[in-house]
């Protein structure tokens, strides 16, 4: 119902007149995406992590470290739906406000990402030159990093430094965030760059050019909006290794501290504990899994509505 | 040929010193003493530790220290161990083999899932097999390593008790059952690195069947009677190669992460659980040559994806 109401107007605009074009190709995107079923499942499922994280603490009021030896190890029940760890902290309680951490370091990572490419990868194909050439070689050394290694590395030498400048819970996050984004620009940095080499040429470019307007408006107002396709995309699969990325690092105990319960800090501390307390570790595993396989399968939707080549052809 | 070789070997080289570079920065600008272990240590008297940093000169200026550290790493000094009271290249070299082992397997396992499934999955697009291969393809490479191996200690080592959990060097069997037990227990962690790899090799190698199946030479290649099979190996699979190696090698960092994962989950005595355990115990000299052993294992896989261009395509390597 919905799609058909959107199509209609999408129709009704295009016979009015082309005088809003950008909010009819939001419109005619939103159409396409909505075809891929998967792709709107997973918006769903992922909607519904995130108001639950963002509303369960309120509607959950159970404290996230309350200790109670009596309860400890339990499988789930009435009155601890997930079960509790080996202190008797409740595991849902515990899940709810990590997966906040969780889900928050995804998409700051993913910001800085997206800032950090687009930046180097527009003013590499918009300036070209010797500038492209190293800046491309920059981008290439750092494809070649070894991720994970350099970023543990990176956090076992200035954790304690930025712990003790900034507080345990923001000097962690901010080092997390820092680190994961400034190791995953490059994927953004090539594809930017490879749309601004081909938009610049275009006619519309010229047009704006011949116009008088300066380099920044170019880029800014006519280059960067039509080229914004991929990274969306991009953008979207890079939450989804960001947040694996943050659970890899607590799993391995090198992320956040046992008091701020990430869903990979409650696997590290649960995978000892497999053979008598196996929920204590499913639960949280699970929501890592069913959050990357929705972002995912978005990202997928994504690909699929903004890829200009199938406009044409539905 | 070997005129490619050595120009792809050569252009790694400063690939190499610029990691080098970032991996130096990152350890100088690094705050505290690289030595507080040893201030710490009541055992080891002041004069040693000033000793030391006459030694290592970490009181230079900062390129200076940086050559000579590449200078040392490439003599083989790669210094001493404070935890394990070994010299790091010792330690490093026991470990290798069984990192390189389980990361082999895995990446043979990944490409003999990968290549038949995504080549049916090609030719028979949005058939049920290809719908099904998609579908356990995405579930594949979302769940993440630490997940999949908690997830199989608790289905095949808790639950059925047909593997063991902890990967052990010191078998004590001789003959036939040495090697069984040592397949045994690879079985696990080689399993959930290759799977991972097999999971987005699948969705590669099937976008680029599908790209190569329309294109005139494989209709030329019919068309002059030869074989279905003939066709699909020697010219659209072989083709179809090209872009998966590219994305593959892309992926290998990633790879590497995993190994450390599986590593670390099945205590497998590699090069990944070391790095997490001298992180753990602060033994800098060792954490560093681990990270660079890994930048160099990245640099060398990406020679040997370039070399696999040139086989894949002639036309690489003439130009």
């Amino acid at each position: 119902m919905a799609a058909r109401v959107a199509s209609r107007t999408v129709r009704g605009d295009l016979a009015v007149a082309a005088s809003e074009p950008s909010s009819s190709l939001w419109r005619e995107t939103g159409r396409r995406f909505r075809r891929h079923r998967l792709a709107v499942i997973g918006t769903v499922v992922l909607l519904a992590m995130v108001v639950a994280v963002l509303a369960g603490p309120l509607v959950w009021r159970h404290p996230i470290n309350a200790i109670d030896f009596k309860a400890k190890l339990k499988a789930p029940s009435w009155s601890h739906p997930l079960g509790t760890d080996d202190l008797g902290q409740d595991i849902l309680a515990r899940m709810l406000y990590g997966g906040r951490i969780s889900l928050a370091v995804g998409i700051a990572a993913m910001l800085i990402a997206i800032s950090i490419g687009t930046a180097i990868g527009a003013t590499s194909g918009y300036v070209g030159g010797v500038l492209d050439h190293t800046l491309m070689r920059v981008t290439d050394m750092f494809l070649s990093l070894p991720g994970l290694p350099l970023l543990l590395l990176i956090v076992y030498l200035f954790r304690d430094a930025l712990r003790k400048a900034l507080g345990p819970e923001v000097g962690v996050f901010i080092l997390i965030v820092a680190v994961i984004g400034g190791l995953r620009w490059m994927p953004v940095a090539r594809l930017v760059r490879a749309q601004f080499l081909s938009l610049r040429e275009k006619e519309f470019v010229e047009s704006a050019r011949s116009l008088g307007a300066p380099p920044l408006r170019q880029v800014i107002r006519h280059i960067l909006p039509n080229s914004m396709g991929p990274v969306i995309v991009a953008g979207t699969i890079d939450v989804a290794a960001a947040i694996i990325a943050e659970s890899t690092l607590s799993f391995l105990g090198l992320g956040f501290p046992p008091d701020i319960p990430t869903w990979g800090r409650i696997l590290y501390d649960a995978k000892d504990n497999l053979d008598f307390a196996p929920h204590w570790a499913i639960f949280p595993g699970t929501a890592i899994f069913l959050t990357v396989l929705s972002i995912n399968y978005i990202g997928d939707g994504l690909r699929d509505a903004l890829d200009p080549r199938k406009v044409l052809g539905k | 040929m070997s005129k490619y070789l050595l120009r792809r070997t050569l252009t790694s080289i400063p690939v190499l010193a610029g990691i080098s570079a970032v991996l130096f920065t990152i350890l100088a600008l690094a705050p505290g003493d690289p030595f507080e272990e040893l201030a710490t240590n009541p055992n080891v008297p002041a004069e040693v530790r000033m000793n030391l940093r006459a030694k290592f000169g970490l009181d230079d200026p900062l390129p200076l220290r940086y050559a000579r550290w590449v200078v040392s790493m490439m003599r083989g000094d790669w210094g001493f161990s404070f935890v394990s009271r070994v010299n790091v290249d010792t330690l490093i070299l026991q470990r290798l083999p069984t990192t390189l082992f389980v990361l082999g397997s895995a990446l043979v396992l990944a490409i003999l899932i990968a290549i038949p499934i995504g080549t049916y999955s090609a030719l028979r697009p949005y058939s049920i097999f290809d719908q099904a291969a998609t579908t356990l393809a995405f579930i594949g490479f979302s769940l993440p390593t630490f997940f999949t191996g908690l997830l199989f200690i608790l289905l095949f080592s808790i639950h059925l008790d047909w593997l063991p959990f902890i990967y052990r060097a010191d078998i004590s069997a001789t003959g036939w059952r040495w090697y069984w037990e040592h397949v045994r227990q690879a079985i696990m962690p080689v399993a959930v690195l290759g799977l991972f790899q097999a999971a987005s090799m699948t969705r590669f190698m099937r976008a680029a069947v599908l790209d190569v199946i329309r294109l005139e030479y494989v209709n030329t290649a019919r068309a002059k009677g030869l074989s279905e099979g003939v066709t699909l190996v020697k010219h659209v699979v072989r083709n179809a190669l090209i872009p998966v190696v590219t994305l593959v090698a892309l992926q290998i960092p990633n790879i590497f992460g995993g190994a450390i994962v599986t590593e670390q989950i099945f205590r497998v005595p590699g090069i990944g659980s070391l790095l997490i355990a001298s992180i753990l115990a602060n033994d800098t000299p060792v954490v560093m040559a681990v990270t660079f052993i890994f930048s160099c294992l990245v640099v060398a896989s990406n020679l040997a994806a370039d070399l696999l261009y040139g086989w894949l395509d002639p036309r690489i390597s003439y130009r």
